[in-house]
């Protein structure tokens, strides 16, 4: 191993992945084949943490960085002035391998710039998975990034050896695409998508059948989007989101924060904040629509086009919707229970089994560890001293705000502090 | 009526099932049980030694497991926080256990049945760091070696995670608090206890058991790590909550913090 160019090219092709956010090693269970090495878990296993506190659990580079296109978004991009840097198939297999029998990882997640062409990009990436699974008898985790715009063939090969695939779909609305990646036209992502969709769906039936039938991208497809880069709105990140949920079955969207690293006319300032609050809304958004039963238009619509930045979405969900409320604990059912702000789900599946036995009061509510003081201005319970019957929105908003000492309020107050 | 007695067995947890089993047996009034290298207090009772009997231990373990599963799991997580005074705690627990119906749980408002959960939430969750917190360094004979210096014994609680894992390599984890490791040869897994008398931190300074190569592959995950953060993004507080800093020193990403 030459150390010295390794490392060169390490350090120029991992800075420019990290803004890749997703990094889950999660949903795939590969289990460990002929004494080989490496399994995948389930749950996935973080080897450590950023210093900006996110998982560390794969490998995450760039097979190149040299980049014929010109997203304005991008430190890969063609007209940028960064040290250009290209891993040789092997050195990546080495590198993962290594990596990985010291614990250090539970896979690699390989992304590429894209160099001459978009297929003869993705192949190289194919070429990379494949010689690990074969060759090197490899049972970790592996996610691909798919090249927009790469053919169907390969993107078949792809979902063969890895375990996620993605294609990011950086800017939610088709204008902003245009305006910030002139070289991408929205099919370049959609088409690649579709096949993995379909495949799966195909290898899925078929292993009912059949037994032996490999996996395909056991851990399903992901994407990710770019948030505050185009002045779009949140209801048009979440509403894309939801599409994309609905119609390639993603598993995960990711949301990212725009972190400015170039000055472009086109782009927010580059001593513009990360959005990191925004973000973090996000993602409460994300988590009530595919777990807590919420529909994207009751969260987000014409008029309430943006998430709260004081509130969390359901608390603000709640406030606006008022008529719902207070509900009886002990009378209403789950889909309802689960719209209670305080409530998570393991407190729903606790208030659900508890009150089989018995009709609960604001005492066993405690016990059971639900946030009540956000959820008692929303319930009743078989207590009688509800104090808060006929409270405005305002003034629930101002009493739950008041008491509470949440990392998003502390956050918010910061930002406030910058801009007064 | 019965005597109390402090029961005295050899720290392994086949001997403290076996304990139980013969209180159990003999009915006797059981004081406290204690690790024979502790420095006993036991002025007020008689003492018994136990010696460990794995068909009785087996008895005590499928009797419990036959009454609820998830409690035997509880009790063996909550026996390696080798908590002072855990033993005496665990045995009210199974008497407990043992007294109710069949498949009924246990009540976790009772502050025995708590505290064990607690203890043993705080053993899994140290399995879990530890499954993540391994590093290995490849020696010269071709062994990872990696040392660990866990608040709870989870060794034995990590040794299948690590077998499953790296089937096609020879590794050994070493426990510096306790003095002895999990070995696989690439056959199976046998716990080995050697005293070893150079302890290989994180540190800058090099050793030469390791193959060549070794600290190249650390350097470059050092460095891959310190690459990972997005300046405009860090967040110190968080950072050492996921890492906490006693395992830093064991993290070849963690050299200069040290
Ligand atoms: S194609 Fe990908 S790597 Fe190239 S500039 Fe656009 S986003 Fe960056």
């Amino acid at each position: 191993m030459n150390y010295e160019r390794i490392k060169e090219k390490l350090n120029i092709l991992a800075d420019a992945a990290k803004y890749d956010v997703s990094c889950a090693s999660s949903g795939s269970d590969r289990a460990n084949k002929n004494n080989g090495l490496g399994n995948a878990a389930r749950m996935g296993i973080c080897h450590s943490f950023t210093e900006d506190g996110r998982c560390v659990s794969l490998l995450k580079i760039l097979l190149t960085n040299h980049c014929i296109y010109d997203c304005a978004y991008c430190v890969t991009r063609r007209s940028n002035d960064v040290k250009r840097a290209a891993f040789k198939i092997q050195e990546v297999v080495d590198l993962t391998i290594n990596f990985y029998r010291r614990n250090y990882i539970e896979g690699l997640f390989l992304s590429s710039g894209i160099f001459k062409s978009p297929d003869h990009t993705m192949e190289r990436l194919v070429a990379v998975a494949k010689k690990l699974r074969d060759e090197e008898n490899f049972n970790g985790y592996i996610h691909l990034k798919s090249i927009p715009g790469a053919s169907d063939e390969l993107m078949y090969a792809a979902g063969l050896y890895a375990d996620r695939l993605s294609v990011n779909i950086e800017v939610p609305t088709t204008s902003g695409l245009k305006l910030l990646a002139p070289d991408k036209k929205q099919e370049d992502f959609t088409k690649p998508m579709l096949k993995v969709k379909n495949e799966i769906v195909r290898y899925r039936n078929e292993r009912k059948i059949i037994r032996s039938t490999p996996k395909y991208a056991p851990a399903g497809q992901s994407t990710q989007m770019i948030v505050g880069a185009t002045g779009e709105t949140d209801k048009d990140i979440m509403y894309s989101a939801t599409y994309y949920y609905k119609i390639y079955n993603m598993k995960r969207v990711y949301y990212s924060g725009y972190v400015p690293m170039v000055e472009d006319s086109r782009l927010p300032s580059i001593r513009s904040q990360v959005p990191m609050l925004r973000e973090n809304r996000l993602y409460q958004t994300d988590w009530l629509l595919r777990f807590y039963g919420f529909a994207v238009n009751e969260l987000l619509n014409d008029t309430h086009p943006n998430l709260d930045a004081d509130v969390d979405p359901k608390l603000s969900w709640a406030l606006r919707n008022l008529h719902h409320f207070p509900m009886d604990v002990n009378k209403v059912d789950k889909r309802m229970l689960a719209r209670v702000p305080g409530f998570g789900m393991q407190s729903v599946g606790k208030i659900l089994q508890a009150r089989k036995f018995r009709r609960l009061n604001w005492d066993h509510l405690k016990k059971i560890g639900v946030a009540l003081n956000r959820a008692k201005y929303f319930i009743v319970c078989d207590s009688c001293n509800w104090e808060h019957r006929d409270l405005e929105a305002e003034k629930i908003k101002g009493l739950i705000l008041q008491n509470s000492t949440s990392k998003f309020r502390r956050q918010y107050s910061n930002q406030l502090s910058l801009f007064n | 009526m019965n005597l109390s007695k402090t029961l005295i067995y050899d720290g392994s947890f086949n001997g403290f099932l076996t304990a139980v089993f013969i209180a159990f047996d003999e009915r006797i009034n059981v004081a406290d049980i204690q690790k024979n290298d502790k420095g006993q207090n036991v002025l007020f009772s008689e003492t018994e030694t136990i010696f460990t009997n794995v068909e009785k231990a087996k008895r005590v373990w499928n009797g419990i497991r036959n009454k609820n599963y998830n409690a035997i799991t509880n009790i063996y997580f909550a026996f390696l926080s080798e908590e002072d005074g855990v033993e005496l705690l665990l045995y009210t627990y199974i008497q407990k256990l043992m007294a109710t119906h069949k498949g009924r749980s246990v009540d976790y408002s009772d502050g025995v049945t708590l505290r064990i959960s607690q203890l043993s939430r705080s053993v899994g969750r140290e399995k879990h760091r530890m499954e993540a917190f391994v590093r290995f360094q490849l020696t010269k004979d071709n062994i990872y070696f990696a040392n660990i210096e866990p608040d709870f014994d989870v060794l034995p609680l990590i040794s299948k995670h690590f077998r499953n894992r790296y089937a096609d390599q020879q590794w050994l984890i070493y426990d510096v608090k306790r003095r002895y490791g999990i070995y696989y040869d690439l056959q199976g897994v046998e716990i080995v206890s050697l005293d070893l008398n150079e302890i290989h931190f994180n540190r800058n300074r090099k050793s030469k058991v390791f193959a060549e190569g070794e600290y190249d592959y650390q350097e470059l995950w050092n460095n891959y790590f310190k690459s990972t953060h997005i300046k405009s993004r860090i967040n110190r507080k968080l950072h050492r909550q996921h890492v906490p800093k006693r395992y830093w020193k064991y993290l070849s990403e963690k050299k200069e913090a040290v």
